[in-house]
């Protein structure tokens, strides 16, 4: 009997090694601009070639604009960088889609949304949220730059095989709770080195309930749990998605294909190396209050107190992580004002994501408190899409930006980020010190909850405000 | 890659968990097309007091006098001794070369991230996991002691304290020897090339959807 993960392993072995390595044939290399540039440098010294040009696809997202982009980037640093991207493909013949492309966004989103993410495949791309495109039944995961030089040359890496955890989610979720929720509370139970060494599948009909965008949602975030990959099995959710899209296969192929991606599932009565269930009835909106992701409580709870907390290194970290984010321990989370709000990044930047929100801020007005407000959208056709539907007037008559495609402010690389001591609600995953502007201080909530408070101010249960 | 040598280091403690890749190496920094010359802006939020940027003469910044790199008795260090998970975040390899660009040879915890650990060995530094009472043990020590040194011995896998106290790490056999030999990886896969070739043919035939 063989897991998911097992399946789509041995399906890659190019060469068993010792240790539980192998030498594994990667399918999909997606590139980017801040990982790749040293790894094509040291393909050039070598007098190597990209061993396969249609494995690959590259795009500019995390330095670019999200404001008017008519006369280019104007951080010299940032424009070298995507020159740097646009040269190196130009040079080799790699497919790119470039700033101006309607096609361009956020690599985890355009993958999927072009079918260049297909069931069965091994996906590698140097950032570590490419975890993301296991919910299409992948072996996906974030490499550094030594390994995208590696798998540019040689179309393989060498890896080591993870222990595997299920994570079994049933129950319906409430209204206002959203595959965020479930990522948060996952993490905020088996914590941020909580699944450090395994691959993760997600499993149970909740999960198979979720549409596309909700399941990348959740692997999205397996790597704030430590996972360096995270699955769900093909079911016919998946292949609805895919069918017609630039990359995926058409006629006789698709057929095909869809017969085999149908056994990419793990086999009933497998077992795995560890299994964490939980109820999603009883999952409530989650809200980070710290500066890990694992720091994170209801919208219903308190900031907690680090008196209470009997290991000293845990204690010393829950102090200092209330002292950066500026909270007193007890304070109810629904007391915390905003200053910005942020709907954008690779977890939740999709076309549902941009629905969730404007549903719940239709008819309604940002917050005067609120300095700015912005939607980043994932890629250019998700702004397209979402334009269509006139989700664009929904954010703009509430008060909010309506941007351009990119990464933006969940890193901040680009003129998108916090002042010191602002306070954020993300969308995004990473509320580590630093992350979205120097001593901007984060809090990671799904879009429905970013809305909410946009239009209270403070953190609200957006089960009671919709 | 350079051969990974047998060594005696300086210890500094950084006396925190899930330390992540933004804090080893802020992002602005990671706008660079080049790999070498992030030591300067290690840490970058926690060892200066103004904020940085990339191109900034680090010589005329403010070092944060608390953070704990910038202690005179610290100075020179070649190994980091930290706390669970670090390198936890982002898969940016510009951590590792940061670590290596300032001098560190080794890093001591009780565990690493995963995408970390990976890239720390193919640049060639030496994620060492020991016990959380192990840790525990030498954070008291390297306070106690100025000029705590630890030795580290690849070959037979030990770290040695200055009271004679040996520690053996584990390690893959595959990642020990590549840091021995520093040998060049993706020449090594290279050797397997008909291997890949035929891997490919027989992956086309049975999946010919994912090749144009």
């Amino acid at each position: 009997m063989q897991t998911l993960y097992d399946k789509l392993w041995k399906s890659h072995v190019v060469q068993e090694g010792s240790d539980d390595t192998a030498l594994l044939y990667i399918d999909r290399h997606l590139v980017h601009e801040v990982t790749s540039p040293q790894a094509f440098e040291g393909l050039r010294i070598a007098g190597r070639r990209p061993w396969r040009l249609d494995s690959l696809l590259a795009v500019a997202d995390h330095n670019v604009p999200t404001t008017e982009r008519a006369n280019g980037i104007s951080d010299p640093l940032s424009r070298l960088q995507v020159d740097t991207l646009d040269q190196n493909c130009e040079e080799l013949g790699i497919t790119e889609f470039k700033m101006n492309d309607l096609r361009q966004g956020i690599v985890h989103v355009i993958g999927p949304e072009q079918g260049a993410t297909l069931p069965g495949m091994t996906v590698v791309c140097g950032d570590s949220h490419t975890s993301t495109h296991g919910a299409f039944a992948c072996l996906a995961f974030g490499i550094g730059t030594s390994e995208v030089e590696h798998v540019l040359a040689t179309q393989c890496l060498s890896i080591k095989k993870a222990k595997e955890m299920q994570i079994l989610v049933d129950g319906t979720l409430g209204h206002g709770v959203s595959a965020k929720d479930i990522a948060l509370a996952i993490i905020g139970k088996i914590g941020t080195a909580g699944a450090a060494g395994y691959a993760i599948e997600f499993s149970g009909g909740t999960v198979h309930a979720l549409s596309m965008e909700g399941r990348m949602t959740l692997c999205n975030m397996a790597i704030e749990a430590g996972a360096r990959a995270g699955m769900i099995a093909v079911d016919d959710i998946t292949i609805e998605y895919i069918s017609g899209r630039p990359f995926a296969p058409k006629g006789d192929l698709w057929e095909k294909a869809i017969a085999y991606w149908r056994t990419l599932r793990s086999d009933e009565g497998v077992k795995y190396n560890q299994v964490v269930k939980l109820d999603a009835a009883i999952i409530k909106p989650q809200v980070t209050w710290g500066t890990s992701p694992e720091m994170v409580t209801t919208v219903d709870g308190r900031v907690p107190d680090p008196l209470q907390i009997a290991d000293s290194v845990k204690r010393k970290d829950m102090e200092r992580a209330l002292k950066y984010m500026g909270l007193a321990p007890n304070t109810l989370i629904s007391e915390i004002y905003l200053d910005k709000i942020f709907i954008g990044s690779c977890t939740n930047s999709r076309i549902e994501d941009l629905r969730a929100a404007a549903e719940v801020i239709k008819d309604r007005h940002i917050a005067t408190n609120i300095k700015l407000a912005m939607v980043v959208p994932g890629s250019g056709l998700v702004k397209l899409q979402a334009e269509k539907e006139g989700l664009d007037k929904v954010f703009r008559d509430a008060g909010f930006e309506w941007r351009e495609p990119g990464c933006s402010m969940c890193l901040a690389m680009n003129d998108d980020y916090l002042s010191p001591e602002e306070r954020c609600a993300s969308t995004s995953n990473r509320n580590f010190e630093g992350r979205q502007g120097p001593a901007g201080r984060t809090h990671l909530v799904s879009p429905a909850m970013a809305a909410a408070a946009a239009v209270a101010g403070h953190f609200v249960d957006v089960r009671k405000i919709h | 890659m350079e051969k990974f040598c047998n060594f005696e280091g300086l210890v500094v403690p950084l006396d925190r968990a899930n330390v992540d890749t933004d804090a080893i190496i802020p992002k602005q920094f990671l706008k660079s097309i080049n790999r070498s010359g992030f030591g300067q802006n290690l840490f970058d939020e926690w060892r200066y007091l103004d904020h940085g940027e990339l191109g900034m003469d680090v010589a005329k910044r403010k070092p944060n006098p608390d953070f704990v790199l910038n202690q005179a008795r610290y100075r020179g260090a070649k190994i980091l001794l930290t706390r669970t998970n670090f390198g936890c975040g982002s898969s940016r390899e510009h951590a590792p070369w940061a670590l290596q660009d300032y001098g560190f040879f080794a890093i001591i915890a009780p565990s690493f991230a995963d995408i970390f650990l990976n890239n720390s060995f193919k640049v060639g530094l030496l994620s060492i996991v020991l016990s959380e009472s192990i840790v525990d043990r030498m954070f008291c020590e390297v306070n106690e002691t100025e000029g705590y040194c630890l030795a580290v011995n690849l070959e037979d896998q030990m770290v040695t304290t200055p009271s004679g106290k040996s520690y053996r790490f584990d390690i893959d056999s595959l990642r020990k020897s590549n840091l021995l030999d520093g040998l060049d990886e993706i020449g090594l896969t290279l050797q397997h090339v008909e291997k890949i070739k035929a891997f490919e043919e027989k992956h086309r035939v049975e999946q010919p959807w994912l090749f144009k």
